[in-house]
C-alpha cells in the first residue's frame, strides 16, 4: 500500500494540541479507548455508590410502617433519583466502559472507529449526569419517577402536577445523555464491523463482542423514541404543547407507549453486556469451550429483535383491550425462549468442566442462579390477569432487581474481577473478592426475595409510607437489613480495589489461563494494544495457540509457541501496514510516524474539542430549563467553537 | 465418582428450598385485606386460580435450574490445584432443539388458559342486575359516583329520594352489595391514577379523557383495602380507599342514607364558618346540592370510617388536627392556597393548612371554630 498523502494545507486547528500522554490532564483530553473505558467504569461507580446510598435511604424509610427517615418529597426524589441513575449513570455506562476496554482488545483493533467521539460520549455521560443531579441545588431534582408518565411530568409548572424544574432537568438531561448512548452504540457498530484482525469472521468474534453489538444496535434505535417522548414533556411543560393533554386532544398514553417503546429495549440493552461477560467468564473457568456458541449468540440476536415487540407488557394495566393484551402477552412468553435457551447452554459450558471457583466464576454462577428467578418472574408477568395484580407492586420490584440486579450487577462484578488484572496490572484480592460476592449474594437476596411476597400482599411501589397492620412490617425490615448487607459486600469491593493498588499481586499478561486476544498482550496493556495486528485462525484464537484436543476431544497443553493450527512456529501475525486493515478513517491515515514506542504505530492523538463541544450541551440544556435564551447563546458559542474545532483538527497530530 | 458430592449438594438445596415454599405458603395465609393472595370475589379467584399453579411450575423449575447451577458448581469443581483437561464439548444439536422446544411447549400450554382469562376478564357484565359505578382519581383521593335510581335487583322499596338530581357523591369509601357485578367507570381529574382492590380485581389505570372498566364482585361482606397503584406525585402513597360489601339490604339503606340530605340543617354558625368565614365551600360540600367536587363531598362524613385517603380514621382527634392543619397530616402542595384563586404561579394541591402560613386578612382558625366544623361533620350521618 502506498503512503497516504498528507492532508492538503493541513490545518492547525484553533487551540495547540494536548500533548500529554499520561498524568491527570491527559484524562481530559484521551482518545485512547482504554482510559475511556476506565473513566467510564471509574464514574459509573461513583454514580453507583451515589445510587447505593439512595436506596439506602429509601429502605430506611420503609423499614418499618409510618416511617418518617424522609418527607414524602424526599422520598419521590430519592426513588427516582435511584431508578435514573442505575439506568442511565450506572447500568448502560459500565456496559459501555466494558465495551470500551475490551471490544477493541477482543477483536485485535488499536482503537475504536472514532476515538474523538468516544471520548465526547464519556464527556456527554460525565455531564449530562452532573445535569441532572444539579437539580438539587438549582431549582427541583427530579421527582416524577425514572419512567417520568405523564401528564403527571408534562403539566406546566403553573397547572399543579409536580413542582419545580425536576421533570425539566429530568427530561433535558436524559435527552443529553441519549446523544452520548447514539454516539457510542454508533461507535461499536462501526468498530465492531469494520475492525476486526484479519481472520476474526464475525462467528469468531467473542460472545461478548457480539452481545455489545446488539447493543449497540438497540442502543442506536431505542434512544430516538425515548428522545422525542421527552422533547415532547419539555414542549408540553413549556411551550404549552398539548401533546399529553387529554382535555386538548392530545394522549397521555402516547407517552407510554414511546417510553416503553425505549424502555424495554432498554432492559436488554442493560443485560446483553453482562450475558456477553458471563458467556466470557465461564468457558475460562470452566476451561471448555462455550456449550452452542452459535446458540447463544442467535439467542442473543433474537432477544435484541423480540425485545421490540414486548413494550405494552408495561402497560397491561392501562386498558388496551383485549387483543393488544394477548399479543403482547405471547410476545412476551416468545422471548422467554431464547432467554431460557442461553442460561441451558452456560450450564452446558459448566457441566463436565474442570472448574476454579474464583471470584468472578462465582458472580457468573451467581448470575445464572438470580437471573434464573427474575426470567422466571417476568414470563408471570405474561400472564396478563396476574400481571394486574403485580404491576406497580413490590413484585415487580424484586423481578428487575433480579433481573438488573442479580443480572447485570452481579456480571459487571464478576467483570470487574475477570479483567482488573488487565487493566490495571494487579490481581483484586480472592479472599476479599469471595466475601464481596457471598455478601452481595445473601444481601441480595435477603433485600428482593422478601419483595416477591411483600408485591403479592398487596404493597404498592413507589409510595413512602404504609400503614401498620398490613402485614407486612417484618419483611419489610428484612429488606432493609439485606440492602445494608449487599452496602456491606460493595464496601468490600472498594476495601478490595483499594488493597490491590497498594499490595495487590502483580498479574501477568494471562493470569486466568484464558482464551480471548486481550489475554494474548502484555499487561499493562501498551497503548497501541497490539504490536502486531494478530491473524486470526479460530474462534478462542488464543486458547488454541495454547491447548488443542486429543481424538477424544480432551484438553491437551501445546508446548509454548505451539499452535493446532498447523502452522508451526511463532504466532501468526499480520504485518502492519500504513493504514492497515480497514481502520476508521481517525485511526488509520497519517504517515507512519511514529507515537508510542517507535513500532510505526500511529494512533490517534488527544484532542481539546470533545470536552469543549460537549461544555456547550449542559449550558444549553439551563437555557432550556430557565427558558433563558441569554444563555444559549454562550452554550451555541462553546458547540459550535467545539464543532468547528473538532472539524478542521485532523485526528492524528502531523507532529 | 463424585456422587457423595452431589448428595451433599442435594442435602443442602432441599432445606433451602422447602424453607422457601414455606415462606411463600405462609404469605397465602396472610390476612391484610389487601393481599392478591387471598381473593374474595370473582375476578380476583380467576386471577389466582390462573397464577397460582404457574407460579409453581414457575418455581419447579427455578428450584431445578437453581440446584443445578449449585451441584455442577460443587461436582465439577477442581480440586487439588491442578487444572484438569476435561472432554471438550461445543454443543449438541439435539439438546439445543429440546431446550427450545420444550420451554416453548410448556409456554404454550400456559398461553391458553392466559388469554382466555384475558378475554374473560374484559367482559363487561351487562343487564339489569349490575350496579354502575363511577370512580374518579384525584391528587390524592377518590369520589364515587353512585346512580341516584339505581338498579336494585330485586327492588321493591324505591331508593330514598335525593334532593339534587345528580348521582351521589361520596369519597374514599365505596359500598357495594355483595355477590353483584359493580361495573365501575373509571376517570382521573388529572394525572393517571390506578384502581386496584387486590382481593376483589387486578388493577386497571384512571386515565384523564379516558374511561376504563372493570368488574369487581364481593362473594362474601366484608371491607377491602384499595389503593392507588400509579405513582400520581407528592401523596401518592395516601391515596388508599376501600371497598365495604354489604348484605343488599343494608347497603340500599346506606345509599339511601348517603343520597339524602343532611342530618342536620345546613344553616346559621357552621354554613358562615364554612362558606365565608374559612371558605370551605371552594372546594367542599355540605348539603348534597353543590356539585364542586375538587375535594370530597363532606355531606355524609360521619358515615364514613376512614378519611383522608382512607389513611386516617374519622374520630374527632383527626378531624379536628385534620381541618386545622392538614398538610401536617398528609403530604400537600398547598402552601399559599388559603387565597381563592391561588396567586399566579402557586399550584393548589390538596388541602391548605388553615392555621399557618395564613394570607393577610384570612382568619387563623380557631380552635372552637375547629370544633364547632368537626362537630357538625361527625354528626353527618
Amino acid at each position: 500500500m502506498t503512503a497516504v498523502p498528507a492532508p492538503l494545507a493541513p490545518p492547525r486547528g484553533m487551540l495547540r494540541r494536548p500533548k500529554a500522554t499520561s498524568g491527570f490532564w491527559s484524562w481530559w483530553t484521551t482518545v485512547d479507548h482504554k482510559k475511556i473505558g476506565i473513566l467510564y467504569a471509574g464514574l459509573a461507580l461513583v454514580f453507583l455508590l451515589v445510587a447505593g446510598i439512595e436506596a439506602l435511604l429509601i429502605r430506611l424509610q420503609l423499614a418499618g410502617p409510618n416511617g418518617t427517615v424522609l418527607t414524602a418529597s424526599q422520598y419521590n426524589t430519592l426513588f427516582t433519583m435511584h431508578g435514573t441513575t442505575m439506568v442511565f449513570l450506572v447500568g448502560m455506562p459500565l456496559a459501555t466502559a466494558f465495551g470500551n476496554y475490551l471490544i477493541p482488545l477482543q477483536i485485535g483493533a488499536r482503537d475504536v472507529a472514532f476515538p474523538r467521539l468516544n471520548m465526547f460520549g464519556f464527556w456527554v455521560f460525565a455531564l449530562g449526569g452532573l445535569f441532572i443531579y444539579s437539580g438539587f441545588v438549582l431549582g427541583g431534582a427530579p421527582n416524577g419517577g425514572w419512567f417520568g408518565y405523564t401528564p403527571l411530568t408534562s403539566s406546566p409548572m403553573t397547572a399543579g402536577a409536580l413542582p419545580g424544574h425536576g421533570p425539566d432537568f429530568w427530561a433535558v438531561g436524559l435527552v443529553m445523555l441519549g446523544i452520548g448512548s447514539v454516539t457510542s452504540g454508533v461507535n461499536f457498530v462501526v468498530t465492531i464491523l469494520n475492525m476486526r484482525a484479519p481472520g476474526m469472521t464475525l462467528m469468531r468474534m467473542p460472545v461478548f463482542v457480539w452481545m455489545m453489538l446488539v447493543t449497540a444496535f438497540l442502543t442506536i434505535f431505542a434512544m430516538p423514541a425515548v428522545t422525542a417522548a421527552l422533547i415532547m414533556v419539555f414542549f408540553d411543560r413549556n411551550f404549552s404543547t398539548n401533546f399529553f393533554v387529554a382535555s386538548a386532544g392530545g394522549d397521555p398514553l402516547l407517552y407510554q407507549h414511546l417510553f416503553w417503546l425505549f424502555g424495554h429495549p432498554e432492559v436488554y440493552i442493560l443485560i446483553l453486556p453482562g450475558m456477553g461477560i458471563v458467556s466470557e467468564v465461564l468457558p475460562v473457568f470452566s476451561r471448555k469451550p462455550l456449550f452452542g456458541r452459535s446458540v447463544v449468540i442467535f439467542s442473543g440476536i433474537s432477544i435484541g429483535f423480540l425485545g421490540w415487540g414486548v413494550w405494552a407488557h408495561h402497560m397491561f394495566a392501562t386498558g388496551l383491550g383485549p387483543v393488544a393484551v394477548s399479543a403482547f402477552s405471547l410476545a412476551t412468553m416468545l422471548i422467554a425462549i431464547p432467554t431460557g435457551v442461553k442460561i441451558f447452554n452456560w450450564l452446558g459450558t459448566v457441566w463436565g468442566g474442570s472448574l476454579r471457583l474464583k471470584t468472578p466464576m462465582l458472580f457468573a454462577l451467581g448470575f445464572i442462579a438470580m437471573f434464573t428467578i427474575g426470567g422466571l418472574s417476568g414470563v408471570t408477568h405474561s400472564i396478563v390477569p396476574a400481571d394486574t395484580q403485580q404491576t406497580d407492586t413490590y413484585y415487580v420490584v424484586a423481578h428487575f432487581h433480579y433481573v438488573l440486579f442479580g443480572g447485570l450487577i452481579f456480571a459487571i462484578f464478576g467483570g470487574f474481577y475477570y479483567w482488573w488484572p488487565k487493566v490495571f496490572g494487579r490481581m483484586l484480592n480472592e479472599r476479599l473478592g469471595k466475601v464481596n460476592f457471598w455478601l452481595m449474594l445473601i444481601g441480595f437476596n435477603l433485600t428482593f426475595f422478601p419483595m416477591h411476597i411483600l408485591g403479592l400482599q398487596g404493597q404498592p411501589r413507589r409510595t413512602y409510607t404504609y400503614a401498620k397492620g398490613m402485614g407486612w412490617d417484618d419483611l419489610n425490615l428484612l429488606v432493609t437489613i439485606g440492602s445494608f448487607v449487599i452496602a456491606l459486600g460493595v464496601a468490600v469491593f472498594v476495601v478490595n480495589i483499594i488493597f490491590s493498588q497498594l499490595r495487590g499481586e502483580k498479574a501477568s499478561a494471562d493470569p486466568w489461563d484464558a482464551r480471548t486476544l486481550e489475554w494474548s498482550i502484555p499487561t499493562p496493556v501498551p497503548e497501541y494494544n497490539f504490536k502486531e495486528i494478530p491473524l486470526v485462525e479460530a474462534r478462542d484464537d488464543f486458547w488454541h495457540r495454547k491447548y488443542t484436543e486429543d481424538a477424544e476431544g480432551r484438553l491437551v497443553k501445546l508446548p509454548a509457541g505451539g499452535s493446532d493450527s498447523g502452522s508451526t512456529g511463532a504466532v501468526a501475525t499480520l504485518e502492519v501496514e500504513d493504514g492497515a486493515g480497514g481502520h476508521g478513517d481517525e485511526t488509520g491515515g497519517g504517515d507512519g510516524d511514529a507515537h508510542g514506542d517507535g513500532h510505526g504505530i500511529h494512533l490517534p492523538s488527544p484532542s481539546y474539542y470533545p470536552f469543549i463541544m460537549t461544555l456547550g450541551l449542559p449550558i444549553l440544556g439551563y437555557a432550556a430549563v430557565f427558558k433563558n435564551p441569554w444563555l444559549a447563546i454562550p452554550g451555541v458559542i462553546v458547540l459550535l467553537f467545539g464543532m468547528y474545532g473538532w472539524g478542521i483538527e485532523p485526528g492524528t497530530a502531523e507532529d | 465418582m463424585t456422587q457423595p458430592k452431589s448428595r451433599i449438594a442435594s442435602r443442602i438445596t432441599a432445606p433451602l428450598v422447602v424453607a422457601g415454599l414455606a415462606v411463600l405458603l405462609g404469605a397465602c395465609g396472610n390476612s391484610n385485606r389487601q393481599n392478591s393472595l387471598d381473593p374474595k370475589g370473582p375476578a380476583a379467584e380467576k386471577i389466582d386460580n390462573l397464577f397460582i399453579p404457574i407460579l409453581f411450575v414457575a418455581i419447579v423449575i427455578g428450584v431445578l435450574v437453581i440446584g443445578a447451577t449449585v451441584v455442577m458448581a460443587i461436582k465439577f469443581r477442581q480440586r487439588g490445584g491442578q487444572p484438569g483437561n476435561p472432554k471438550q464439548i461445543h454443543g449438541h444439536t439435539a439438546l439445543e432443539i429440546g431446550w427450545t422446544i420444550v420451554p416453548a411447549l410448556i409456554l404454550a400450554v400456559v398461553a391458553v388458559p392466559t388469554v382466555a382469562t384475558i378475554w374473560d376478564l374484559a367482559e363487561r357484565p351487562t343487564g339489569p342486575d349490575v350496579l354502575k359505578v363511577q370512580a374518579d382519581g384525584s391528587q390524592w383521593w377518590w369520589q364515587f359516583e353512585l346512580p341516584n335510581q339505581p338498579m336494585v335487583p330485586q327492588a321493591s322499596a324505591p331508593v330514598k329520594g335525593n334532593s339534587a338530581t345528580g348521582p351521589v357523591l361520596t369519597s374514599t369509601e365505596l359500598h357495594i352489595p355483595v355477590g353483584v357485578k359493580v361495573d365501575v367507570a373509571l376517570n382521573s381529574e388529572d394525572v393517571i391514577h390506578s384502581f386496584w382492590v387486590p382481593e376483589l380485581a387486578g388493577k386497571k389505570d384512571v386515565m384523564p379523557a379516558r374511561t376504563n372498566h372493570v368488574t369487581i364482585e364481593a362473594s362474601k361482606p366484608g371491607t377491602f383495602l384499595g389503593a392507588c397503584a400509579e405513582y400520581c406525585g407528592l401523596s401518592h402513597a395516601d391515596m388508599r380507599f376501600r371497598v365495604i360489601a354489604q348484605p343488599m339490604n343494608e347497603w340500599k339503606a346506606w345509599l339511601a342514607d348517603i343520597s339524602g340530605p343532611p342530618a342536620q340543617p345546613y344553616t346559621g354558625a357552621i354554613q358562615e364558618l364554612t362558606t365565608n368565614t374559612y371558605q370551605c365551600t371552594n372546594c367542599h360540600v355540605f348539603d348534597n346540592v353543590h356539585t364542586i367536587n375538587y375535594g370530597p363531598n363532606l355531606t355524609h362524613l360521619g358515615t364514613r370510617s376512614t378519611f383522608a385517603g382512607g389513611t386516617y380514621e374519622v374520630n374527632r382527634k383527626n378531624l379536628m388536627r385534620w381541618v386545622q392543619d392538614a398538610p401536617s397530616m398528609i403530604a400537600m402542595q398547598s402552601t399559599k392556597c388559603r387565597i381563592q384563586p391561588p396567586p399566579p404561579g402557586v399550584i393548589c394541591t390538596g388541602m391548605p393548612s388553615f392555621t399557618k402560613n395564613t394570607p393577610p386578612g384570612a382568619k387563623v382558625m380557631t380552635t372552637e371554630d375547629a370544633a364547632t366544623i368537626v362537630d357538625y361533620l361527625l354528626k353527618e350521618k
